[in-house]
């Protein structure tokens, strides 16, 4: 969802420029918390991984793909403020070395990508959370289902922002339609990717994973019987 | 938390290499396979006709745009390059920022 050069009008972007630098400056002083001699290894290696994975388009429908936006995953595994700054180190070198986004729209772009999906990405992740039975396979339905969410989000995001500084004429419920549409698809993708590797991390590693911090914390307390005794 | 686990499964240093690992064949190697069609807001742009809206990148003839090596011909070797190249800037940016934040929130507590 890279939004390009052009499709918005200066203020527009000047503003989400704005917008997100303030944002990415409270994050700078939220991710302190979040990461200790644990987590920190962790940055670079959820940046590097959704740096990767959003180069994998795959295919949605007819002549359309989509490809993970990671918000949620990140928020997930390292915790939402550090997300932040993850999503924003992504689509910073996206758009100053590879042309993916426009440099003017990167304010937009780390809006719409590095915060909303974070934000409701996490949001949904921690309400689920307490829905949910307390098993370790929860935090990966959890994130399924917030990854689900996240991206739908931001593409109705987009359309807020379209709806305001928007410079070719569009029908508002027309875009919000196709948007939506088009979103809902990709972020099945979003949901089945961010649920494998939550999965994944929590299969060999769930003390790394931010999101399931004091979810684990009963279950390392069980006492583990020696019954190899018993069985000879 | 790690005294509360008895066993890690994975030392932390083996589970971010394997990490490193798989980001570098996913952008190096897997990307060739990735669809060429455009994302769904492109798509949207297009059907709606905003597509014309978008202006050239200033970042447009740097020499990995659009995830190709400028100089390498060889289409998947391009791809690959620019793919590898991204994930060590990312791993770098992002890990030094991680260990930047870390030592300040030691120190001020």
């Amino acid at each position: 969802m890279h939004v390009p050069d052009g499709f918005l009008d200066a203020p527009t972007s000047v503003a989400t420029g704005v917008a997100a630098a303030a944002v990415v400056g409270v994050a700078l002083r939220g991710a302190r918390r979040e990461l200790d001699d644990k987590t920190a290894p962790l940055t670079g290696l959820v940046a590097a991984f959704v740096f990767a994975v959003q180069m994998l388009n795959f295919p949605v429908g007819a002549g359309t793909s989509g490809h993970l936006l990671g918000g949620a995953l990140a928020a997930v595994l390292v915790g939402p403020w550090t997300a932040i700054l993850c999503m924003t180190v992504v689509l910073a070198v996206q758009a100053l070395f590879f042309a993916d986004g426009g440099v003017t729209a990167l304010g937009t772009n780390v809006t719409l990508m590095g915060i909303v999906t974070v934000v409701v990405g996490w949001v949904v992740y921690r309400q689920l959370l307490r829905l949910l039975p307390n098993r370790p396979s929860s935090v990966a339905v959890a994130a399924f289902v917030a990854a689900l969410l996240s991206v739908p989000a931001s593409a109705l995001a987009f359309v807020g922002l379209y709806a305001v500084g928007g410079t070719a004429p569009v029908p508002l419920s027309a875009l919000a339609a196709a948007m939506l549409g088009w979103h809902v698809l990709i972020g099945l993708g979003e949901a089945a990717i961010t649920a494998v590797t939550v999965g994944s991390v929590m299969a060999v590693r769930p003390d790394l994973v931010y999101g399931a911090r004091g979810y684990l914390a009963a279950k390392s307390l069980v006492i583990r019987s020696t019954s190899t005794e018993a069985s000879s | 938390m790690t005294e509360t686990h008895p066993k890690p499964r994975m030392r932390t240093k083996a589970f971010v290499v394997t990490g490193v690992v798989v980001a570098l064949i996913l952008a190096g190697v897997v990307s060739a396979l990735a669809s060429a069609s455009p994302d769904g807001l492109n798509r949207v742009a297009e059907d709606l006709g905003f597509a014309s809206a978008e202006r050239k990148s200033a970042t447009a003839d740097s020499p990995l745009a659009d995830y190709s090596t400028k100089g390498v011909d060889h289409e998947f070797l391009s791809g690959g390059l620019a793919g590898v190249t991204g994930v060590l800037v990312v791993l770098a940016v992002g890990s030094g920022l991680g260990y930047t934040l870390r030592r300040r929130s030691r120190k001020g507590s």
